[in-house]
């Protein structure tokens, strides 16, 4: 049985216009200890089902689902008083923004004890051990000092490490990262993601990781699935996806990025012409076909979830059927 | 461009050749900063003094019509300050800016518009709401004085199909438009006073990968096209290799390595251009995430270390640079510079 299992969930939103289909009939699942990444552009939905998971939802929104089971609890009709048992103890969550996500008036020490005195019944001073521990395997030098200093007194590299730690502070089944290291610069996004993914083998414990950035997946990432429009169109093992891509989008996202080595400096890029479509109000058929090379009038009926060799899955009509040659390539020999 | 040549713009306007490299050394180069900085107080009061923050320390460069010059390093290393120096938003405390080999300094702020426009990051927010399209790129036109109502407006349709924008856009406001045709307007705005130089400043890293290929595309096809000069300021390494002819590296302030694309990217010299580099994920699996062996003693721009900046987090930092500053210079005479002790 996978650690988190979902299956047609939908999350709708009403808005001015109508009602804003954000997720819209998804399946996944989660093994324990795995990396699943969730890849996709702004508006595809990725950060709208990473709420639903936890139970933080805008309170207007509006969710179903057929199954959304963690370690077998069903997740949709829990109360929010056993939701709130959960979350923190078992599912953490680690934000794009360290900043907003600390509390400023709150001591590092605070915020880091709060879940566990909360949730096993600790002494502060066995949480305040605790803290100290995981700070230190964050890569946080001093970490006793650190305990009594304040969100504002540290860079943002520091604070997102503190997240990290507090992430693991209840030893949880399930993270939830959401563009966790998108406000970092590069040199301590790539510290930042090592220390992720080796805390993560570490301790056992599974990473739902949402993420715009292909490069990043690609490195960390035992899973694959991409967003697109409110589904999931793609899901496969890391490899294979970045090997066969099945998906036109997929195939498209992978191509506009200018890779060293494989897009000749200067040429023109493959970009993806178009705009994602309105998700207020009804869509039917493939959500991608306007902006797809390959698009046929076959399109405009929903596609199937098309099984490709190896836990691999596309939502195309033409997933199976050999890839057309990419419009004019501009390769490196 | 096709625009009909009724509306005249004053000043040499060189626009469609890119002269080779040879005859670069003779014309002065399109962009040249000297021994540029900028200092900012930061705190003090009526009797207390404040402390000096070198945001921006001794920066020369070079950038030759027609080329694209990169311009890298992390948030607070000085990039966008310079970047408002070359824009004449922020005076410099110390050098020049020449323009096509005159000193920006005294220059009036009409003038150099002319010349230096920019592309900012963030199109949501350098785009004014309440504004139609046509009039958010007609703008300089107005400012300038330049043609009677009805050329504008035929200069601001022109500009937007050169960018790429259906005319119906003219009449839109921007919260009507997706991030990609913002940032379109975004550059209609900086080319509508056919500058030579564009200064881009991040200007794909608000936008989704699939907007940032386009953006890309046009922002070559419009060099070509015009022969304009680029300073392009960006973290993305992957896409500051995909367009640049040079690339500066800088580091709290000052810049620790500069040279073509091909030697910064196919041999750095300075262990942070390399720290950089290797820190840049690729699409490649199984490769995992590298150990760059940085320190993260982040510095204090207000009290940099004393040597090298980059001493404390080198790994491969010796006693020399904790006391000695290096200095950039061409050590192997192959027209790159590097500021190491031990490169």
């Amino acid at each position: 049985m996978p650690l988190l299992d979902v299956n047609n969930l939908r999350v709708d939103l009403p808005v001015e216009a109508g009602m804003l289909h954000a997720v819209r009939g998804i399946d996944f699942h989660v093994e324990r200890g795995e990396m699943l990444c969730l890849v996709g552009e702004s508006g595809c939905g990725k950060s709208m089902t990473s709420l639903a998971l936890m139970g933080l939802l805008p309170r207007k929104a509006r969710l179903s689902a057929d199954r959304l089971e963690f370690d077998g609890t069903d997740l949709a009709t829990l109360s929010e008083r056993r939701r709130s048992d959960l979350r923190g103890a078992r599912m953490a969550m680690i934000f794009q923004e360290p900043m907003t996500a600390l509390n400023p008036a709150y001591t590092l020490g605070n915020q880091l004890c709060e879940g566990l005195i909360r949730h096993r019944g600790v002494s502060r001073r066995e949480a305040r051990e605790r803290a100290i521990y995981l700070l230190g395997r964050v890569g946080i030098s001093a970490a006793k000092e650190r305990l009594d200093q304040y969100p504002h007194q540290l860079s943002g590299g520091l604070r997102q490490r503190v997240m990290i730690a507090m992430a693991l502070m209840c030893e949880p089944d399930l993270i939830i990262a959401d563009e966790p290291t998108t406000a970092l610069d590069v040199t301590i996004q790539a510290q930042i993601l090592r220390l992720l993914r080796e805390l993560q083998q570490e301790f056992g414990t599974a990473v739902i990781f949402i993420t715009h950035d292909l490069g990043v997946v690609a490195r960390i990432a035992d899973r694959v699935a991409v967003m697109y429009a409110g589904e999931v169109i793609e899901s496969a093992p890391t490899p294979a996806l970045y090997a066969a891509p099945g998906h036109p989008y997929t195939r498209g996202l992978l191509s506009c990025i200018p890779t060293p080595g494989r897009t000749l400096p200067g040429s023109r890029l493959q970009a993806i012409p178009g705009v994602v479509p309105s998700l207020v109000g009804d869509v039917k058929g493939c959500a991608f076909r306007n902006r797809c090379p390959q698009a046929q009038p076959t399109c405009e009926r929903t596609p199937p979830l098309m099984s490709l060799p190896g836990d691999h899955r596309a939502r195309c009509h033409f997933a199976d059927r050999p890839v057309p040659a990419p419009r004019q390539p501009e390769t490196m020999s | 461009m096709n625009v009909d040549s009724t509306i005249e713009i004053a000043g040499p306007r060189p626009l469609s050749t890119a002269p080779s490299a040879s005859s670069t050394s003779r014309t002065p180069p399109a962009l040249e900063l000297c021994g540029l900085s900028k200092t900012f107080t930061l705190g003090g009061g009526l009797f207390k003094r404040g402390r000096a923050l070198g945001a921006v320390s001794d920066v020369s460069l070079r950038i030759p019509r027609g080329q694209v010059m990169g311009l890298v390093g992390e948030s607070g290393c000085g990039k966008s300050t310079l970047a408002k120096m070359l824009l004449g938003l922020t005076t410099p405390s110390e050098g020049d800016v020449l323009v096509d080999g005159k000193p920006l300094r005294g220059a009036n702020q009409k003038a150099l518009a002319r010349h230096v426009q920019p592309i900012f990051q963030d199109p949501y927010s350098s785009l004014n709401p309440r504004k139609r399209i046509a009039q958010i790129v007609g703008l300089p036109l107005q400012v300038h004085g330049i043609g009677t109502a009805r050329e504008r407006a035929a200069r601001v349709a022109e500009t937007l199909d050169v960018v790429g924008l259906p005319r119906r856009a003219a009449d839109q406001f921007p919260g009507q438009l997706s991030g990609g045709q913002r940032q379109r307007v975004a550059i209609a705005r900086a080319l509508i006073m056919r500058p030579d130089i564009v200064i881009c400043d991040e200007p794909t890293s608000a936008l989704d990968v699939s907007v940032q290929a386009q953006i890309l595309n046009l922002l070559l096809d419009l060099k070509a096209e015009f022969g304009l000069t680029y300073l392009f300021i960006s973290h993305d390494l992957a896409v500051v290799e995909h367009l640049v002819d040079r690339v500066a590296v800088m580091y709290l302030g000052r810049i620790v390595e500069e040279g073509t694309r091909e030697q910064i990217f196919g041999a750095p010299r300075h262990p942070y251009t390399r720290a950089l580099l290797d820190s840049a994920l690729t699409p490649e699996p199984g490769l995992g995430v590298p150990d760059i062996g940085l320190g993260d003693a982040m510095p204090d721009p207000s009290d940099p270390p004393a040597g090298c900046a980059f001493h404390p987090r080198c790994p491969r930092a010796q006693p020399v640079c904790q006391q000695q500053r290096p200095r950039l210079e061409d050590i192997r005479g192959d027209n790159a510079r590097v500021a190491c002790h031990l490169a």
